[in-house]
């Protein structure tokens, strides 16, 4: 157990014992963790910011069945994956989210080297594209990319936190990565046509 | 990552090796295996190539930061979450005593009111029976089985 678990495991103890300043030390340590992973499941930030709280308002309901001895963050991510699943297979608001498709993204070459104005504007299309493409993942596999691309976890870390083999892992990012591939593709194919049509 | 040796590689092997060699988590062996594999197969080459052109554009993106006060408030929107669950429960247990109490009640009344015809006083009853009923059913659902349901997580 390292000094992080250690700490963990006091702050879980105490927080069972129903100390709320405990408990809040705890979200103060995971909250950002918890909303990224959120933000990558849903899409939008204040989708991420609502599931994430709801899903620390609930650990901390659920905190009896907490074991203090095992680390606290993977407990706390199935609430979570949970919660934005359920948010996800929602109509109403999957068609929200589509409205505001591609915009959680950012590019991390922006700003650090010059872009021409036409290299740029090709950069925030394909930011756009990979952000639409992931959200229209499946959402296992989408959780799995999320967790290797943006969380930057190794396959044995997704395996264990997910309670899946290795195995399972490479194979559901071979497939996400492939409609990924598949989509971007579709649409810079797309835009080409309709620059061509517009010249 | 275990890569025991098999010759050929099945397509799911290949898989993970494509998947590991773009991930830089392939061992020694594994990629030996890959490198075999990839010469006699021009399709195997253009889809790593794929995948590694992927990999070069999701490795320069990043979930957007959200504004600097998020974290600043954050527990304090978790807090008030949890005192607003002591108040759903306090007045979902108000609720539910003091609707018991108005249905007994009615149901008491509508029992002893005379002046009302049998069989209407027998429809209300019936009325307020099949309320009850499905009321608690859908209750018994949301609360029991869904949380046992297996399928619960399969999407179409």
């Amino acid at each position: 157990m390292n000094t992080s678990e250690a700490t963990d495991r006091v702050l879980v103890v105490r927080a069972q014992r129903g100390e709320r300043a405990a408990f809040g030390e705890l979200v103060t340590r995971y909250m950002q963790r918890a909303y990224y992973v959120a933000l990558g499941l849903v899409g939008n930030h204040d989708d991420a910011l609502d599931l994430s709280q709801e899903a620390f308002a609930r650990a901390f309901r659920a905190r009896a069945g907490i074991d203090p001895e095992r680390p606290f963050f993977p407990w706390l991510y199935h609430i979570v994956r949970r919660l934005c699943f359920n948010h996800a297979r929602d109509q109403r608001s999957r068609r929200l989210t589509l409205e505001k498709a591609g915009g959680w993204l950012t590019d991390t070459t922006m700003g650090r080297c010059p872009l021409s104005p036409d290299r740029a504007v090709e950069r925030a299309e394909l930011r756009e594209q990979v952000g639409e493409a992931i959200e229209r993942l499946a959402e296992r596999e989408r959780e799995t990319l999320v967790l290797r691309e943006f969380e930057e976890l190794r396959y044995q870390e997704i395996a264990e936190l997910l309670g899946i083999p290795i195995g399972t892992v490479m194979s559901r990012l071979y497939r996400a990565r492939r409609s990924l591939a598949r989509e971007i593709e579709t649409a810079r194919s797309r835009l080409r046509q309709e620059r061509g049509a517009g010249e | 990552m275990s890569e025991s040796k098999v010759s050929p590689p099945s397509d799911e092997r290949l898989r993970y090796l494509l998947m590991a060699a773009v991930d830089q988590e392939i061992s020694g062996e594994g990629r030996r295996e890959l490198e075999l594999a990839l010469q006699g197969n021009p399709d195997l080459r253009e889809e790593l190539a794929t995948f590694h052109r992927l990999k070069e554009v999701t490795d320069t993106m990043t979930p957007l930061k959200p504004p600097e006060e998020t974290w600043d408030t954050y527990w304090e929107h978790v807090y008030r979450r949890l005192e607003r669950g002591i108040g759903w429960v306090l007045v979902s247990l108000g609720t539910i005593t003091a609707g018991t109490w108005a249905l007994w009640t009615a149901v008491g009344q509508l029992i002893r009111d005379m002046t009302m015809p049998a069989y209407v006083r027998w429809g209300l009853l019936a009325l307020i029976a099949g309320f009850v009923i499905l009321f608690v059913s859908v209750v018994r659902e949301r609360l029991f089985v869904q949380k046992k349901d297996p399928y619960k997580d399969v999407v179409r």
